[in-house]
């Protein structure tokens, strides 16, 4: 029973990681009906650009505070580079046919990972500790202070998210985005600003997600964002593409049962497992869990 | 935009002419290949090991070289994919025209050029794949590392002798040939000697995330924890393992050697074991007089891999000096013959398989060192 109570933890954490990624594929994909394939890699250099902010604080102890400053600094940088990626790539072919943004996506990512290799260098790095370590025994189950950070902070950013897009006027515009780009440009919104705005978010959110990933696992390398990317993409498709309570979901219930099947089965089906259920979603109930049915309009 | 496409096709074009220009090597000097990865997931491996052999040459040539000539090293990336040695070995044999080869340190990269080397007749030392199936592509074919065999036996006799534990739970990486092997010889020779395997779990390298692996053996209540595995997720392994509460020594294989491990496990790692080829602290003078050639030219401590490839390089020497000739055929005899070689890595005699006989050594890593703490002969082990 402990192991089992253990391995969910362990599976929390992990799932608390992809539903952070999971986050920016939904929302882009609200907006822009488009799967942004650089997205794992805006995730990966948020785990480098944390990296080297921690080794510019690094003398200092490891604190809250400097914790705090990695995490912001890297969410900042990937949030401009979400809207950098926004504006250079996908802008410019946003009129043309959806396979050229798809395509371009892809370009972008590839672009990223390969200049990541000349840039950060392409052996692993690893990460410093941000926060003092620790850990506390609940009946006979080990929490460690990173996975209760990775699960908190993870958590504190979703609720953060929903009251954002439920509250606040920019808010509710993205939603109207989502639900038609065409009506809300005739309403008066700038599509443009809610759809940076939207990029910069999903940039942030997966910046989060490598600077926690880093904290815990505690190795990053410029290739990390593929994986992690693809399975997060399960995830948010599981969920249901677009919606954002199906991102969380998907990315637990991904990360839970990938850690089950490693723990009691064997971890040569740790892909199988993620993968298959993106078929079986796809075939069983197309819109995901908690998505939508979309009917095709004539 | 017709413009551009020319040129690029221009640039490309001189760029090839450049490049072919620039690799035709002079007819005073003896050719050898070197095929290793210098980028990539194992660019440690290769660059030490080519930093290794071009210090034995540079050695060998300093003193005047070999059958008056001196020896030139040409070196070719595989990027870390085992693909590209293939490739990358053809065009050493075809375009550079070299005598002999060294490489691979990993055991896929190995088997993917060997048949071309032996196909072309040109011999072939593998400094440090351990696999047993590299050397039996062909008689051209040649290594001077022990096998997984010897070295998981070597640490199933540490761990049952002399850390005297009785149960061991075996994390391996099922995406290695290395790992797989390792953990099927590692098993085989500890269950003989009366211990028991309490459990087996599996990662894929790349993985980042071994907790569900380390929960489930720690379940198990294991005396020690064998990983053979690469210094990359060991390091990540080890340290994981200390945040879940485990505090059993790990025992690993020579793919730990690097000071990168340090680097990710950090003190997680006290008190853990591996087995190696050689020990920097060891007061042999021919280690000793390598170890301070190597620190002088590369300001860093030599890893297994250097000290495999500074042994490579030089017995391919010897055996040229002792056929008199470069020529593939009577090279290869040469290595076949030797014997009781005095290495950095132990003495060492190549047998009818074309593997080397030699000792291991099992190394203990206590802050940030990594220290000889037991030396392990051929005939300890059966």
């Amino acid at each position: 029973m402990t192991t089992f109570l253990q391995q969910l933890v362990n599976g929390l954490s992990l799932g608390s990681i992809y539903a952070l990624i999971a986050l920016g594929y939904t929302m882009v994909y609200g907006v822009l009906r488009l799967i942004n394939f650089a997205h794992g890699d805006v995730y990966m250099v948020g785990a480098y650009v944390g990296y080297y902010l921690s080794r510019k604080l690094q003398g200092e102890e490891p604190s809250i505070v400097s914790a705090l400053l990695v995490m912001f600094g890297s969410m900042i940088v990937c949030a401009l580079l979400g809207m950098l990626i926004e504006r250079l790539a996908y802008r410019p072919v946003r009129r043309e046919a959806r396979l050229t943004l798809l395509i371009m996506a892809i370009g972008v990512s590839l672009f990223i990972e390969n200049v990541a290799q000349l840039v950060f260098g392409p052996d692993p790095k690893f990460f410093p500790s941000l926060a003092p370590r620790t850990a506390f025994l609940v009946g006979g189950v080990r929490l460690t202070s990173e996975q209760i950070t990775v699960i908190a902070v993870s958590l504190l950013l979703m609720l953060l998210l929903r009251y954002f897009i439920l509250k606040t006027r920019t808010g509710k515009a993205m939603r109207a985005v989502s639900f038609s780009l065409d009506a809300s440009r005739l309403m008066g919104i700038s599509t443009d600003r809610i759809i940076a705005v939207t990029f910069a978010l999903g940039s942030a959110l997966a910046a989060a997600a490598g600077v926690l990933i880093g904290m815990q696992i505690p190795k990053i390398d410029p290739l990390m964002g593929i994986m992690y990317g693809l399975k997060a993409f399960v995830a948010a498709v599981l969920g249901g593409i677009g919606s954002i309570p199906g991102a969380v979901l998907g990315g637990l219930l991904i990360g839970i049962s990938e850690v089950m099947v490693v723990g009691y089965l064997s971890s040569t089906y740790r892909e199988a497992i993620a993968f298959g259920i993106l078929i079986l979603v796809l075939i069983l109930r197309p819109q995901g869990l908690l998505g939508r049915v979309q009917k095709e309009k004539v | 935009m017709r413009f551009r496409v020319l040129a690029a096709v221009c640039l490309a074009a001189l760029g090839a002419v450049t490049l072919s220009c620039g690799r035709e090597g002079s007819s005073k000097e003896i050719l050898v290949g070197e095929y290793g990865s210098l980028t990539g997931g194992i660019a440690t491996f290769g660059i030490s090991t080519r930093d290794g052999s071009q210090l034995a040459f540079d050695d060998i040539n300093q003193k005047g070289g070999i059958l008056g000539q001196k020896i030139k090293l040409v070196v070719e990336d595989d990027q870390s994919k085992p693909e590209e040695a293939g490739t990358v070995v053809n065009k050493l044999i075809h375009q550079d025209h070299v005598v002999a080869m060294l490489g691979h340190v990993a055991s896929s990269h190995s088997l993917a050029a060997a048949p071309i080397c032996q196909a072309e007749k040109i011999p072939m030392i593998s400094p440090s794949s351990t696999n047993p199936r590299v050397t039996q592509v062909g008689n051209y074919i040649f290594r001077v590392c022990f096998l997984d065999t010897f070295q998981g036996a070597v640490m199933a006799k540490f761990a049952f002798d002399t850390l005297q534990v009785k149960k061991v739970a075996i994390l391996v990486d099922v995406r290695s040939d290395y790992s797989v092997g390792l953990q099927t010889f590692f098993g085989q020779s500890f269950k003989k000697l009366g211990g028991e395997i309490v459990s087996e779990q599996s990662y894929s390298q790349g993985d980042s995330d071994f907790r569900a692996q380390l929960t489930a053996i720690k379940a198990a209540n294991p005396d020690a924890i064998y990983v053979p595995g690469y210094y990359t997720e060991v390091g990540t392994i080890v340290h994981q393992a200390r945040e879940l509460g485990i505090t059993v020594p790990f025992l690993g294989s020579d793919g730990w050697d690097s000071p990168k491990l340090w680097e990710i496990g950090g003190p997680a790692l006290n008190g853990c074991y591996f087995s190696n080829h050689y020990a920097t602290d060891d007061p042999n003078p021919v280690v000793q007089k390598f170890v301070n050639d190597y620190k002088a030219k590369y300001n860093q401590l030599p890893d297994a891999l250097a000290a495999l490839a500074y042994d490579a390089a030089r017995i391919l020497a010897d055996a040229m000096t002792r056929a008199g000739s470069t020529d593939g055929e009577k090279v290869r005899d040469a290595i076949a013959s030797t014997k009781d070689f005095n290495g950095v890595t132990g003495n060492i005699s190549i047998n009818e398989e074309r593997n080397a006989v030699k000792s291991a050594v099992i190394v203990k890593v206590e802050n940030g060192k990594y220290l000889l703490t037991e030396t392990i002969k051929p005939e300890a082990v059966k």
